[in-house]
Protein backbone atom coordinates (compact mmCIF):
# COMPACT_ATOMS: atom_id res chain seq x y z
CA UNK A 1 0.00 0.00 0.00
CA UNK A 2 2.80 2.98 0.93
CA UNK A 3 4.07 1.63 -2.64
CA UNK A 4 1.45 2.72 -4.56
CA UNK A 5 0.71 5.86 -2.01
CA UNK A 6 4.50 6.81 -3.04
CA UNK A 7 3.56 5.89 -6.83
CA UNK A 8 4.53 8.90 -9.30
CA UNK A 9 1.20 9.06 -10.72
CA UNK A 10 0.06 8.83 -7.53
CA UNK A 11 1.73 12.08 -6.14
CA UNK A 12 1.08 13.95 -9.16
CA UNK A 13 -2.81 13.12 -8.98
CA UNK A 14 -3.03 14.32 -5.27
CA UNK A 15 -0.70 17.41 -6.08
CA UNK A 16 -3.26 18.35 -8.78
CA UNK A 17 -5.91 17.75 -6.54
CA UNK A 18 -5.16 19.37 -3.64
CA UNK A 19 -3.86 22.86 -6.20
CA UNK A 20 -7.26 22.77 -7.95
CA UNK A 21 -9.65 22.49 -4.76
CA UNK A 22 -8.03 24.91 -3.23
CA UNK A 23 -7.33 27.59 -6.15
CA UNK A 24 -11.25 27.16 -7.07
CA UNK A 25 -11.87 27.82 -2.64
CA UNK A 26 -9.43 31.04 -2.98
CA UNK A 27 -10.79 32.29 -6.15
CA UNK A 28 -14.16 32.03 -5.49
CA UNK A 29 -13.40 33.84 -1.40
CA UNK A 30 -11.72 36.43 -3.66
CA UNK A 31 -14.33 36.92 -6.14
CA UNK A 32 -16.93 37.01 -3.75
CA UNK A 33 -15.20 39.58 -2.05
CA UNK A 34 -14.22 41.77 -4.29
CA UNK A 35 -17.40 44.39 -4.77
CA UNK A 36 -17.22 44.64 -0.57
CA UNK A 37 -13.23 45.53 -0.58
CA UNK A 38 -13.76 47.93 -3.30
CA UNK A 39 -16.58 49.66 -1.68
CA UNK A 40 -14.33 49.85 1.44
CA UNK A 41 -11.51 51.42 -0.42
CA UNK A 42 -13.87 54.10 -2.14
CA UNK A 43 -14.96 54.63 1.60
CA UNK A 44 -11.64 54.82 3.35
CA UNK A 45 -10.96 57.63 0.79
CA UNK A 46 -14.11 59.38 0.76
CA UNK A 47 -13.84 59.99 4.41
CA UNK A 48 -10.46 60.74 4.61
CA UNK A 49 -11.27 63.94 1.87
CA UNK A 50 -13.94 64.89 4.10
CA UNK A 51 -12.23 64.89 7.31
CA UNK A 52 -9.18 67.07 6.42
CA UNK A 53 -11.47 69.40 4.19
CA UNK A 54 -13.17 69.72 7.93
CA UNK A 55 -16.89 68.30 7.01
CA UNK A 56 -18.11 66.11 9.28
CA UNK A 57 -17.28 64.27 11.61
CA UNK A 58 -15.41 61.18 13.31
CA UNK A 59 -17.71 58.09 13.17
CA UNK A 60 -19.36 58.99 10.52
CA UNK A 61 -21.56 55.88 9.08
CA UNK A 62 -20.62 54.88 5.89
CA UNK A 63 -23.52 55.77 4.61
CA UNK A 64 -23.68 59.27 5.94
CA UNK A 65 -20.14 59.55 4.23
CA UNK A 66 -21.48 58.80 0.75
CA UNK A 67 -24.32 60.88 1.00
CA UNK A 68 -22.10 64.39 2.41
CA UNK A 69 -19.39 63.39 -0.01
CA UNK A 70 -22.15 63.38 -2.80
CA UNK A 71 -23.32 66.31 -1.68
CA UNK A 72 -19.78 68.48 -1.17
CA UNK A 73 -17.40 67.13 -2.92
CA UNK A 74 -16.18 67.63 -6.53
CA UNK A 75 -13.58 65.48 -8.06
CA UNK A 76 -11.58 67.28 -10.75
CA UNK A 77 -8.71 66.06 -12.78
CA UNK A 78 -5.77 68.67 -13.16
CA UNK A 79 -3.65 68.83 -15.50
CA UNK A 80 -0.32 69.10 -13.47
CA UNK A 81 1.99 70.31 -16.86
CA UNK A 82 -0.45 72.90 -18.28
CA UNK A 83 -1.30 73.63 -14.39
CA UNK A 84 -5.92 73.56 -16.00
CA UNK A 85 -8.37 71.46 -15.50
CA UNK A 86 -9.03 68.55 -17.85
CA UNK A 87 -12.40 66.90 -18.65
CA UNK A 88 -10.56 64.49 -20.81
CA UNK A 89 -10.50 62.04 -18.05
CA UNK A 90 -13.40 61.04 -15.95
CA UNK A 91 -12.39 61.89 -12.40
CA UNK A 92 -15.20 59.14 -11.21
CA UNK A 93 -12.50 56.10 -12.65
CA UNK A 94 -9.07 57.95 -13.04
CA UNK A 95 -6.20 56.46 -10.58
CA UNK A 96 -3.31 58.79 -10.27
CA UNK A 97 -1.68 56.68 -8.26
CA UNK A 98 -1.48 54.16 -11.40
CA UNK A 99 -1.03 57.14 -13.62
CA UNK A 100 2.20 57.36 -12.07
CA UNK A 101 3.23 54.00 -12.87
CA UNK A 102 2.24 54.39 -16.51
CA UNK A 103 5.13 55.37 -18.74
CA UNK A 104 2.97 56.91 -20.89
CA UNK A 105 0.73 59.02 -17.98
CA UNK A 106 4.02 60.00 -15.80
CA UNK A 107 7.35 61.73 -16.35
CA UNK A 108 10.10 60.69 -14.54
CA UNK A 109 12.12 62.49 -12.27
CA UNK A 110 15.50 63.55 -11.76
CA UNK A 111 17.48 62.94 -8.45
CA UNK A 112 17.20 66.90 -7.15
CA UNK A 113 13.48 67.45 -8.61
CA UNK A 114 12.56 64.59 -6.45
CA UNK A 115 12.73 65.98 -3.13
CA UNK A 116 9.71 63.72 -1.94
CA UNK A 117 11.61 60.63 -3.28
CA UNK A 118 8.86 59.72 -5.37
CA UNK A 119 10.23 58.74 -8.63
CA UNK A 120 7.65 59.58 -11.34
CA UNK A 121 4.97 61.77 -11.23
CA UNK A 122 1.89 61.46 -13.24
CA UNK A 123 0.76 63.99 -15.35
CA UNK A 124 -2.85 64.20 -14.60
CA UNK A 125 -4.43 64.09 -10.99
CA UNK A 126 -7.92 64.35 -9.23
CA UNK A 127 -8.26 67.00 -6.71
CA UNK A 128 -11.25 68.06 -4.83
CA UNK A 129 -13.13 70.85 -4.74
CA UNK A 130 -16.01 72.11 -1.84
CA UNK A 131 -17.58 74.60 -3.07
CA UNK A 132 -20.52 76.96 -2.18
CA UNK A 133 -23.00 79.28 -4.50
CA UNK A 134 -20.18 78.85 -6.94
CA UNK A 135 -17.40 79.73 -4.41
CA UNK A 136 -14.69 78.03 -4.11
CA UNK A 137 -14.48 77.14 -0.44
CA UNK A 138 -12.09 74.80 0.41
CA UNK A 139 -9.27 72.50 -2.37
CA UNK A 140 -8.23 68.95 -1.13
CA UNK A 141 -4.91 68.18 -2.94
CA UNK A 142 -3.44 64.58 -3.09
CA UNK A 143 0.00 64.87 -1.88
CA UNK A 144 2.85 61.77 -0.95
CA UNK A 145 6.48 61.08 -0.55
CA UNK A 146 8.35 58.91 1.24
CA UNK A 147 9.32 59.74 5.42
CA UNK A 148 11.53 56.91 7.26
CA UNK A 149 10.12 53.74 6.50
CA UNK A 150 7.19 54.26 4.17
CA UNK A 151 5.59 56.80 1.14
CA UNK A 152 3.03 58.73 3.37
CA UNK A 153 -0.15 58.99 1.17
CA UNK A 154 -2.50 62.13 2.44
CA UNK A 155 -4.24 65.29 1.48
CA UNK A 156 -3.89 68.82 2.38
CA UNK A 157 -6.89 71.12 2.45
CA UNK A 158 -6.32 75.07 1.59
CA UNK A 159 -9.07 77.77 2.04
CA UNK A 160 -10.21 79.69 -0.65
CA UNK A 161 -7.46 81.98 -0.54
CA UNK A 162 -5.25 78.99 -1.92
CA UNK A 163 -3.09 79.98 1.31
CA UNK A 164 -4.52 78.94 4.47
CA UNK A 165 -4.23 75.12 5.48
CA UNK A 166 -7.66 73.91 6.00
CA UNK A 167 -6.23 70.53 7.05
CA UNK A 168 -3.42 68.39 6.58
CA UNK A 169 -3.30 64.49 6.88
CA UNK A 170 -2.26 60.97 5.71
CA UNK A 171 -4.27 58.18 4.42
CA UNK A 172 -1.98 55.55 4.40
CA UNK A 173 1.58 55.05 5.78
CA UNK A 174 3.87 53.02 7.67
CA UNK A 175 6.09 55.27 10.10
CA UNK A 176 6.76 53.65 13.33
CA UNK A 177 3.84 53.92 15.69
CA UNK A 178 4.28 56.23 18.36
CA UNK A 179 7.36 58.33 16.81
CA UNK A 180 6.67 58.91 13.04
CA UNK A 181 3.27 57.39 13.59
CA UNK A 182 2.37 60.65 14.99
CA UNK A 183 1.56 62.37 11.75
CA UNK A 184 -2.44 61.22 12.70
CA UNK A 185 -2.06 62.45 16.50
CA UNK A 186 -4.69 64.78 15.79
CA UNK A 187 -3.01 67.17 18.27
CA UNK A 188 -0.43 67.78 15.84
CA UNK A 189 -2.51 67.94 12.47
CA UNK A 190 -4.81 70.87 14.24
CA UNK A 191 -1.94 72.15 14.63
CA UNK A 192 -1.41 72.98 11.01
CA UNK A 193 -4.80 75.01 10.51
CA UNK A 194 -4.44 77.93 9.54
CA UNK A 195 -0.53 78.07 9.20
CA UNK A 196 -0.03 80.64 5.87
CA UNK A 197 1.78 78.41 2.74
CA UNK A 198 3.05 81.27 1.03
CA UNK A 199 4.51 84.42 2.15
CA UNK A 200 3.43 87.92 1.11
CA UNK A 201 5.86 87.20 -1.88
CA UNK A 202 4.20 84.14 -3.18
CA UNK A 203 6.98 82.12 -2.24
CA UNK A 204 6.68 78.55 -0.70
CA UNK A 205 7.25 79.33 3.31
CA UNK A 206 5.55 76.66 4.46
CA UNK A 207 8.20 75.00 7.13
CA UNK A 208 8.17 72.17 9.60
CA UNK A 209 10.81 72.75 12.12
CA UNK A 210 12.41 71.53 14.78
CA UNK A 211 11.06 71.28 18.92
CA UNK A 212 8.72 74.27 19.00
CA UNK A 213 7.66 77.12 16.91
CA UNK A 214 8.38 80.35 18.27
CA UNK A 215 4.98 82.33 18.29
CA UNK A 216 7.07 85.81 18.31
CA UNK A 217 8.72 85.25 14.95
CA UNK A 218 7.24 86.60 11.76
CA UNK A 219 7.76 83.08 10.56
CA UNK A 220 5.12 81.76 12.86
CA UNK A 221 2.44 81.91 10.33
CA UNK A 222 4.39 79.19 8.30
CA UNK A 223 6.31 77.41 10.79
CA UNK A 224 5.03 74.14 12.41
CA UNK A 225 6.72 72.13 15.22
CA UNK A 226 8.71 68.54 14.12
CA UNK A 227 7.51 65.47 16.01
CA UNK A 228 9.31 64.38 18.27
CA UNK A 229 11.51 61.69 17.76
CA UNK A 230 10.40 61.51 14.50
CA UNK A 231 13.23 63.61 12.60
CA UNK A 232 13.18 62.15 9.31
CA UNK A 233 9.61 61.40 8.97
CA UNK A 234 9.26 65.27 9.73
CA UNK A 235 11.84 65.88 7.11
CA UNK A 236 9.53 63.66 4.89
CA UNK A 237 6.60 65.59 5.03
CA UNK A 238 8.38 68.86 4.74
CA UNK A 239 9.83 67.60 1.62
CA UNK A 240 6.72 65.93 0.33
CA UNK A 241 4.96 69.39 1.10
CA UNK A 242 7.42 71.72 -0.86
CA UNK A 243 7.27 69.10 -3.90
CA UNK A 244 3.80 69.03 -4.40
CA UNK A 245 3.42 72.81 -3.68
CA UNK A 246 6.41 73.73 -6.15
CA UNK A 247 6.76 74.00 -9.74
CA UNK A 248 6.50 70.40 -10.20
CA UNK A 249 3.61 69.78 -7.89
CA UNK A 250 0.50 71.90 -8.07
CA UNK A 251 2.43 75.33 -8.16
CA UNK A 252 1.55 76.48 -11.89
CA UNK A 253 -1.79 75.24 -10.80
CA UNK A 254 -2.43 77.05 -7.26
CA UNK A 255 -1.22 80.17 -9.67
CA UNK A 256 -3.56 79.84 -12.40
CA UNK A 257 -6.84 78.99 -10.26
CA UNK A 258 -5.35 82.28 -8.12
CA UNK A 259 -5.75 84.37 -11.66
CA UNK A 260 -8.75 82.69 -12.48
CA UNK A 261 -7.28 80.74 -15.43
CA UNK A 262 -7.72 77.28 -14.92
CA UNK B 1 1.43 7.54 23.47
CA UNK B 2 -1.69 7.72 24.46
CA UNK B 3 -4.19 9.57 22.26
CA UNK B 4 -4.68 13.06 23.93
CA UNK B 5 -7.95 14.18 24.43
CA UNK B 6 -9.79 17.20 23.10
CA UNK B 7 -9.22 19.22 26.47
CA UNK B 8 -5.72 18.19 26.65
CA UNK B 9 -4.86 19.45 23.06
CA UNK B 10 -6.73 22.91 23.39
CA UNK B 11 -5.64 23.77 26.85
CA UNK B 12 -2.18 22.60 26.98
CA UNK B 13 -0.36 24.89 24.67
CA UNK B 14 -1.90 27.29 26.92
CA UNK B 15 0.69 27.57 29.21
CA UNK B 16 2.06 24.19 29.74
CA UNK B 17 3.42 23.69 26.04
CA UNK B 18 3.02 27.24 24.98
CA UNK B 19 3.86 27.77 21.08
CA UNK B 20 5.93 30.73 21.91
CA UNK B 21 6.69 30.28 25.48
CA UNK B 22 8.40 26.86 25.18
CA UNK B 23 8.58 25.84 21.71
CA UNK B 24 9.99 29.71 20.74
CA UNK B 25 8.01 29.68 17.47
CA UNK B 26 5.99 32.41 15.86
CA UNK B 27 8.36 35.61 17.29
CA UNK B 28 8.10 37.44 14.15
CA UNK B 29 4.59 38.34 14.08
CA UNK B 30 4.80 38.35 17.99
CA UNK B 31 7.04 41.39 17.35
CA UNK B 32 5.28 42.70 14.55
CA UNK B 33 1.70 43.00 15.78
CA UNK B 34 1.94 43.47 18.98
CA UNK B 35 2.47 47.15 19.44
CA UNK B 36 -1.14 47.93 20.17
CA UNK B 37 -3.97 45.64 21.32
CA UNK B 38 -6.22 45.70 19.07
CA UNK B 39 -3.45 44.34 15.85
CA UNK B 40 -2.62 41.88 18.17
CA UNK B 41 -6.09 40.53 18.66
CA UNK B 42 -7.19 40.41 15.29
CA UNK B 43 -3.79 38.49 14.44
CA UNK B 44 -4.50 35.85 16.98
CA UNK B 45 -7.90 35.04 16.11
CA UNK B 46 -6.46 34.97 12.39
CA UNK B 47 -3.97 32.99 13.10
CA UNK B 48 -5.96 30.63 15.29
CA UNK B 49 -8.54 29.99 12.72
CA UNK B 50 -5.86 29.28 10.24
CA UNK B 51 -4.40 26.69 12.71
CA UNK B 52 -7.49 25.04 13.38
CA UNK B 53 -8.58 25.01 9.75
CA UNK B 54 -5.40 23.79 8.27
CA UNK B 55 -4.78 21.26 11.10
CA UNK B 56 -8.45 19.76 9.78
CA UNK B 57 -7.93 19.99 6.42
CA UNK B 58 -4.60 17.91 6.00
CA UNK B 59 -5.68 15.65 8.84
CA UNK B 60 -8.76 14.79 6.64
CA UNK B 61 -6.53 13.96 3.91
CA UNK B 62 -3.43 12.79 5.71
CA UNK B 63 -3.77 9.16 4.73
CA UNK B 64 -3.81 10.21 1.10
CA UNK B 65 -0.86 12.57 0.88
CA UNK B 66 2.48 11.20 -0.61
CA UNK B 67 5.43 11.60 1.98
CA UNK B 68 7.88 13.20 -0.74
CA UNK B 69 5.35 16.11 -1.45
CA UNK B 70 3.64 16.63 2.06
CA UNK B 71 5.18 19.80 2.81
CA UNK B 72 4.60 21.90 -0.27
CA UNK B 73 0.52 20.29 0.20
CA UNK B 74 0.25 21.33 3.89
CA UNK B 75 1.61 25.39 2.24
CA UNK B 76 -0.73 24.74 -0.33
CA UNK B 77 -3.77 24.21 2.66
CA UNK B 78 -2.25 26.96 4.37
CA UNK B 79 -1.68 29.40 1.45
CA UNK B 80 -5.04 29.06 0.53
CA UNK B 81 -6.46 29.82 4.07
CA UNK B 82 -4.58 32.59 4.67
CA UNK B 83 -5.36 34.58 1.69
CA UNK B 84 -8.71 33.89 2.54
CA UNK B 85 -8.84 35.50 5.81
CA UNK B 86 -6.95 38.06 4.10
CA UNK B 87 -9.49 38.74 1.80
CA UNK B 88 -12.07 38.43 4.37
CA UNK B 89 -10.29 41.09 6.94
CA UNK B 90 -10.26 43.67 4.03
CA UNK B 91 -13.83 43.57 3.26
CA UNK B 92 -14.52 43.27 6.41
CA UNK B 93 -12.73 45.54 8.76
CA UNK B 94 -10.44 47.68 6.24
CA UNK B 95 -8.72 49.78 8.28
CA UNK B 96 -7.74 46.97 10.68
CA UNK B 97 -6.25 44.73 7.81
CA UNK B 98 -4.44 48.21 6.50
CA UNK B 99 -2.25 47.98 9.91
CA UNK B 100 -2.06 44.20 9.71
CA UNK B 101 -0.84 44.44 6.23
CA UNK B 102 2.06 42.21 5.63
CA UNK B 103 1.84 40.13 8.38
CA UNK B 104 -1.59 38.37 7.61
CA UNK B 105 -0.05 37.26 4.08
CA UNK B 106 3.08 36.11 6.29
CA UNK B 107 0.97 33.83 8.57
CA UNK B 108 1.46 31.84 5.95
CA UNK B 109 5.19 31.08 7.35
CA UNK B 110 4.66 31.49 10.78
CA UNK B 111 6.43 28.80 12.18
CA UNK B 112 3.51 27.50 14.25
CA UNK B 113 0.91 26.45 11.48
CA UNK B 114 3.28 24.45 9.52
CA UNK B 115 5.01 22.81 12.70
CA UNK B 116 1.54 21.81 13.95
CA UNK B 117 0.36 20.67 10.47
CA UNK B 118 3.73 18.99 10.20
CA UNK B 119 3.73 17.42 13.87
CA UNK B 120 0.05 16.58 14.85
CA UNK B 121 -2.03 16.68 12.04
CA UNK B 122 -0.21 14.51 9.71
CA UNK B 123 -0.75 11.65 12.98
CA UNK B 124 -4.11 12.54 14.14
CA UNK B 125 -7.97 12.33 13.26
CA UNK B 126 -9.62 15.34 12.21
CA UNK B 127 -11.29 16.27 14.73
CA UNK B 128 -8.29 16.22 17.19
CA UNK B 129 -6.16 17.59 15.11
CA UNK B 130 -8.91 20.87 14.30
CA UNK B 131 -8.89 21.49 18.16
CA UNK B 132 -4.89 21.00 18.81
CA UNK B 133 -4.64 23.60 16.15
CA UNK B 134 -7.27 25.80 17.85
CA UNK B 135 -5.25 25.36 21.09
CA UNK B 136 -2.11 26.39 20.00
CA UNK B 137 -3.46 29.02 18.41
CA UNK B 138 -4.85 30.12 21.97
CA UNK B 139 -1.48 29.80 23.31
CA UNK B 140 -0.20 32.05 20.45
CA UNK B 141 -2.93 34.39 21.45
CA UNK B 142 -2.66 34.53 24.92
CA UNK B 143 1.15 35.86 24.52
CA UNK B 144 0.13 38.23 21.59
CA UNK B 145 -2.28 39.50 23.89
CA UNK B 146 -0.25 39.48 26.85
CA UNK B 147 2.29 41.86 24.85
CA UNK B 148 0.01 43.68 23.08
CA UNK B 149 -1.57 44.86 26.37
CA UNK B 150 1.77 46.09 27.86
CA UNK B 151 3.01 47.75 25.46
CA UNK B 152 0.12 49.61 24.06
CA UNK B 153 -0.78 50.65 27.66
CA UNK B 154 2.63 51.41 28.72
CA UNK B 155 3.78 52.33 25.54
CA UNK B 156 0.75 54.74 24.52
CA UNK B 157 -0.74 54.88 27.63
CA UNK B 158 -3.61 53.61 25.85
CA UNK B 159 -5.63 50.31 25.03
CA UNK B 160 -8.06 49.54 22.02
CA UNK B 161 -6.79 52.88 21.42
CA UNK B 162 -8.69 54.42 24.68
CA UNK B 163 -6.89 56.71 26.94
CA UNK B 164 -6.45 54.55 30.06
CA UNK B 165 -3.11 56.79 31.51
CA UNK B 166 -3.09 60.29 29.73
CA UNK B 167 0.03 60.89 28.63
CA UNK B 168 2.54 64.35 28.42
CA UNK B 169 1.40 65.00 24.97
CA UNK B 170 -1.68 65.04 25.65
CA UNK B 171 -1.53 67.41 28.96
CA UNK B 172 -1.25 63.97 31.02
CA UNK B 173 1.07 63.50 33.49
CA UNK B 174 3.01 59.88 31.94
CA UNK B 175 5.48 60.04 30.29
CA UNK B 176 5.52 56.93 27.93
CA UNK B 177 8.25 54.82 26.97
CA UNK B 178 8.77 54.61 23.16
CA UNK B 179 11.19 51.93 23.35
CA UNK B 180 7.82 50.12 23.99
CA UNK B 181 6.36 50.63 21.05
CA UNK B 182 9.15 49.43 18.54
CA UNK B 183 9.37 45.32 18.06
CA UNK B 184 12.73 44.94 19.89
CA UNK B 185 10.77 45.76 23.02
CA UNK B 186 8.70 42.73 22.31
CA UNK B 187 11.99 40.64 23.01
CA UNK B 188 12.77 41.67 25.68
CA UNK B 189 8.87 41.20 27.13
CA UNK B 190 9.09 37.67 25.44
CA UNK B 191 12.02 36.77 27.31
CA UNK B 192 10.97 37.83 30.87
CA UNK B 193 7.86 35.94 30.11
CA UNK B 194 9.80 33.23 29.14
CA UNK B 195 11.18 33.50 32.86
CA UNK B 196 8.60 33.75 34.78
CA UNK B 197 6.86 30.82 33.00
CA UNK B 198 9.91 28.60 33.75
CA UNK B 199 10.58 29.53 36.98
CA UNK B 200 6.67 28.90 37.58
CA UNK B 201 6.61 25.43 35.67
CA UNK B 202 10.03 23.91 36.14
CA UNK B 203 9.29 20.97 34.05
CA UNK B 204 9.78 23.54 31.14
CA UNK B 205 13.25 24.59 31.68
CA UNK B 206 15.30 22.57 28.90
CA UNK B 207 18.74 20.41 29.98
CA UNK B 208 21.93 22.10 28.22
CA UNK B 209 22.44 20.54 25.07
CA UNK B 210 25.87 20.70 25.83
CA UNK B 211 28.05 21.11 28.77
CA UNK B 212 30.95 23.59 28.15
CA UNK B 213 34.36 22.07 28.70
CA UNK B 214 36.38 23.92 31.24
CA UNK B 215 39.15 25.57 30.39
CA UNK B 216 42.53 23.56 30.76
CA UNK B 217 44.99 25.50 29.82
CA UNK B 218 45.87 29.29 28.46
CA UNK B 219 47.45 27.90 25.32
CA UNK B 220 44.60 26.56 23.93
CA UNK B 221 43.31 29.71 22.94
CA UNK B 222 46.00 30.15 20.73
Amino acid sequence: MSNQKESTARTLTVALLVCLVCSVFVAGAAVALRPTQEANRQLDKQRSILSIAGLGEAGMSARQVRDLYAQRITARVVDLETGTFTDELDPTSFDPLAAAKDPQLSKALPGQQDIASIKRRERYTTVYLVESEGELQTLVLPVRGYGLWSTLYGFIAVEGDLNTVAGFGFYQHGETPGLGGEVDNPKWKSLWLGKSLFDENGNLAVQIVKGNVDAQSPKAMHQVDGLAGATLTSNGVNNLLHFWLGENGFGSFIAKLRAGEA
Amino acid sequence: MSQPTIKEVLFNPVFANNPIGLQILGICSALAVTSNLKTALVMSIALTLVTGFSNLFISMIRSQIPSSIRMIVQMVIIASLVIVVDQVLKAYAYSLSKQLSVFVGLIITNCIVMGRAEAFAMQNPPLLSFFDGIGNGLGYSAMLIVLGVIRELFGAGKLFGYTIIPVINDGGWYLPNGLLLLPPSAFFLIGLIIWALRSWKKEQVEKPSFTMAPQVSNKEAF
